[in-house]
């Protein structure tokens, strides 16, 4: 496995602090064009907060992130959304009350231009847009399998198409940068190992580099390029699986935090 | 599999086939109501007690200023209903839209001479717009305020939005009841109000205030362009992104939705309704006056989209109907009857917050989705709270 070392976004030096908690600590992480990189650590270790500096919703005390050649720290989280980065959500976050392709819609929702007047008038090019938007929304709902529940209120949906779904929002802002809090919570030994494939099959059609937090070991090992452990808001490793398997600090890290705790992976 | 049969159930509640019934129905029942005032009520044979009877029970008035709370009802739907924000000062913008018919349909400002396309001849003083016209520029101004309000409040998280659309909603009617005297500008005529507005052109007759039936068809057109609205917008890419942010807000702006943007779209589309409610309301009662626009209105128009249902159309012109009718009509009839049949002599009116507050306490014990809910809205309340099962797998695994 070879890494591009063309860049799609680089984060360097990146503090987060929450009053007194430093919950992020000077941490550079950057993702390669088109690659699978995962982000993996103790609970706690600060990986979401991470993901809400890279998507906006947090603003670093310290450091800087470039989207491209871009800077993006600043920009609103809407804007770096719809400039290419998406994210699905550790505790899933879908329009429970909006239909499956619904939910695709409201992430396109920067992409589609009908305003106020022409939506009111339905104009031919409003139509046009829709139905095109529509469409798009389906094939996407197809792509990632769950076609069949496109007009079904997304929280009737199950909890694994409910994470499809949530994948598949993310995906309708065709993104460059698709960022994957946790997807495989709740999913049995099968579903992660077909959500492996999946995440492949979704870089390679979709085109874009997918960013993964994960607890599940056999799902990280086997679908990372790289990997980068935090702990208490601090890298303490980074490399490829092999590398990040024997290394010293994320053995003990992770076997500190289990012992303590009295179970873990 | 049941479950499956249960969702195709679902699914065939759900679509919108059922819009074209409500508008059907609706303007069945108008038409009705104009033939019963435009030549029933007039008619010499009508029996004296059905005359009595629909004079007392249902006068045209008051069947023509409920319809005004109609047309404002719904645009406050478009910001509580659609979007989810709470909205406590929607009196404002009926009220500047008042004012906008007082300003530009009257005697009032005599120190001016303009007529655009007015109803009246030349030589009137004053500034003298044709009313669809000043419907035109009361939606205008009041989207303008809605914008300027808007902008610096909406960032607030809702409780702090809700005061502050509560101080604009109380602010802007005292303007216009103090506004009498400004640096020697007389804004608004204080307490006295303006009154004698111009007639509503319409091609054929002009308009006077007497004439119920057909102001009666101009609101009932107003009120139908105001669901037409909402609907075409509730199904579009905007429709979507206030709903998105009633559901889930943080999602909504990960998703590439601008949230002050969309929800300024929803305060400024709702204030057009007000302003056009408002200059409707104007003619309605043949002048603007200032301690009319307090703040119960707003409450009310509130009472009225929770009590017919928050986000659906027709619930909303049912709630408010039936709210305005009680207040209006249906409480003092029915102190009138109690009174005379018990010779009691008991100030029913008076009950009608009491009543109202009553309603919403109930409405929100028993039936919290309104009288006809939005479908979906139907399935949260009666299901369980939708953040419950969404989130099951996720908790269990830490
Ligand atoms: N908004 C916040 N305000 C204050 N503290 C926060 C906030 N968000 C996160 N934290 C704290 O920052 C630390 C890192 O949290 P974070 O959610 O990033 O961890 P994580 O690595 O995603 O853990 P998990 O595996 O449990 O999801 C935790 O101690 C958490 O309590
Ligand atoms: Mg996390």
């Amino acid at each position: 496995m070879t890494l591009s070392n063309e860049l799609v976004l680089d984060a360097s030096n990146i503090s987060v602090q929450f009053g007194g908690l430093l919950a992020v600590n000077d941490v550079s992480f950057n993702i390669p064009k088109k690659s699978v990189v995962s982000l993996i650590g103790p609970n706690g270790a600060g990986k979401t907060t991470f993901f809400n500096v890279l998507t906006g919703l947090y603003k670093p005390s310290e450091g800087k992130v470039m989207f491209g050649d871009r800077e993006i720290t600043d920009l609103p989280p809407h804007k770096i959304a719809s400039i290419g980065l998406a994210r699905t959500f550790q505790n899933i976050r879908l329009f429970g009350l909006m239909t499956a392709e619904e939910n695709l819609l409201v992430a396109m929702h920067s992409h589609l231009k009908s305003g106020i007047a022409s939506t009111i008038l339905r104009t031919p090019r409003q139509r046009k847009e829709e139905k095109e938007a529509l469409d798009t929304a389906r094939e996407i709902l197809d792509f990632v399998g769950i076609g069949k529940w496109s007009s079904e209120y997304a929280r009737n949906l199950s909890y694994g198409d409910q994470r499809r779904l949530e994948v598949a929002r993310a995906l309708a802002l065709k993104p460059e940068i698709l960022l994957l809090d946790e997807p495989t919570a709740g999913m049995n030994p099968q579903e992660s190992a077909v959500f492996v494939d999946f995440v492949h099959r979704v870089r390679d059609a979709r085109d874009v580099a997918i960013l993964l937090i994960e607890h599940d070991m056999s799902v990280v090992m086997s679908v990372s390029e790289r990997i980068t452990v935090l702990d208490r808001g601090e890298k303490i490793a980074e490399g490829t699986p092999e590398e990040i398997r024997s290394n010293q600090r994320v053995i003990e890290a992770y076997l500190g935090k289990a012992a303590s705790e009295g179970r873990g992976k | 599999m049941a479950t499956r049969a249960a969702r195709k159930a679902k699914k065939a509640t759900r679509q919108p086939a059922s819009h074209r019934t409500w508008a059907l129905g609706y303007l069945a029942l108008a038409a009705v109501m104009f033939v019963v005032y435009q030549y029933a009520l007039p008619w010499e044979g009508l029996p004296l007690p059905i005359y009595d009877f629909l004079q007392l029970w249902l006068p045209p008035t008051a069947i023509n200023e409920a319809l005004v709370y109609v047309i404002c009802a719904l645009g406050l739907n478009i910001v509580v209903g659609y979007a989810g924000l709470l909205d406590l000062g929607y009196v404002a913008f009926w009220a500047i839209g008042g004012y906008c018919a007082g300003w530009f349909m009257s005697n009032f400002f005599e120190q001016w001479n303009f007529h655009g396309l007015a109803s009246v001849p030349t030589t009137e003083p004053g500034l003298h717009i044709n009313f669809w016209l000043v419907l035109v520029i009361g939606g205008a101004v009041c989207a303008f305020f809605g914008v300027v309000i808007g902008a610096p409040t909406l960032r607030l998280k809702s409780d702090y939005l809700a005061l502050v659309t509560l101080g604009f909603g109380e602010i802007i009617p005292q303007i216009f009841f103090n506004g009498e005297d400004i640096n020697g500008f007389n804004l608004s005529n204080g307490t006295k109000g303006i009154t004698r507005l111009d007639p509503i052109p319409t091609g054929v007759k002009d308009l006077g205030p007497f004439d119920f039936g057909s102001k009666f068809v101009i609101f009932v057109l107003l009120a139908a362009l105001m669901v037409f609205i909402s609907l075409q917008l509730r199904r579009g890419r905007l429709g979507r992104a206030w709903l998105a942010i009633r559901e889930d807000e943080l999602a909504a702006s990960m998703m590439g939705v601008p949230l002050m943007r969309t929800k300024l779209a929803s305060y400024a589309v709702g204030a057009v309704a007000g302003g056009i409610g408002g200059v409707a309301f104007a003619t309605h009662v043949d002048g603007v006056y200032a301690e009319r626009f307090n703040f119960s209105i707003s409450i009310f128009l509130l009472a009225m989209v929770v009590l017919g249902g928050m986000g659906n159309v027709w619930g909303v012109i049912l709630g408010a109907f039936i709210l305005a009718w009680v207040n209006s009509t249906g409480l003092p009839a029915l102190g009138d009857t109690f009174n005379t049949e018990f010779g009691t002599d008991i100030d029913f009116p008076s009950f009608t917050f009491l009543l109202f507050g009553l309603v919403l306490i109930l409405m929100i014990l028993f039936k919290r989705e309104g009288l006809i809910p939005e479908s979906r809205l139907r399935m949260v309340l009666h299901e369980g709270d939708a953040d419950e099962e969404l989130k099951p797998a996720q908790e269990e695994k830490k």
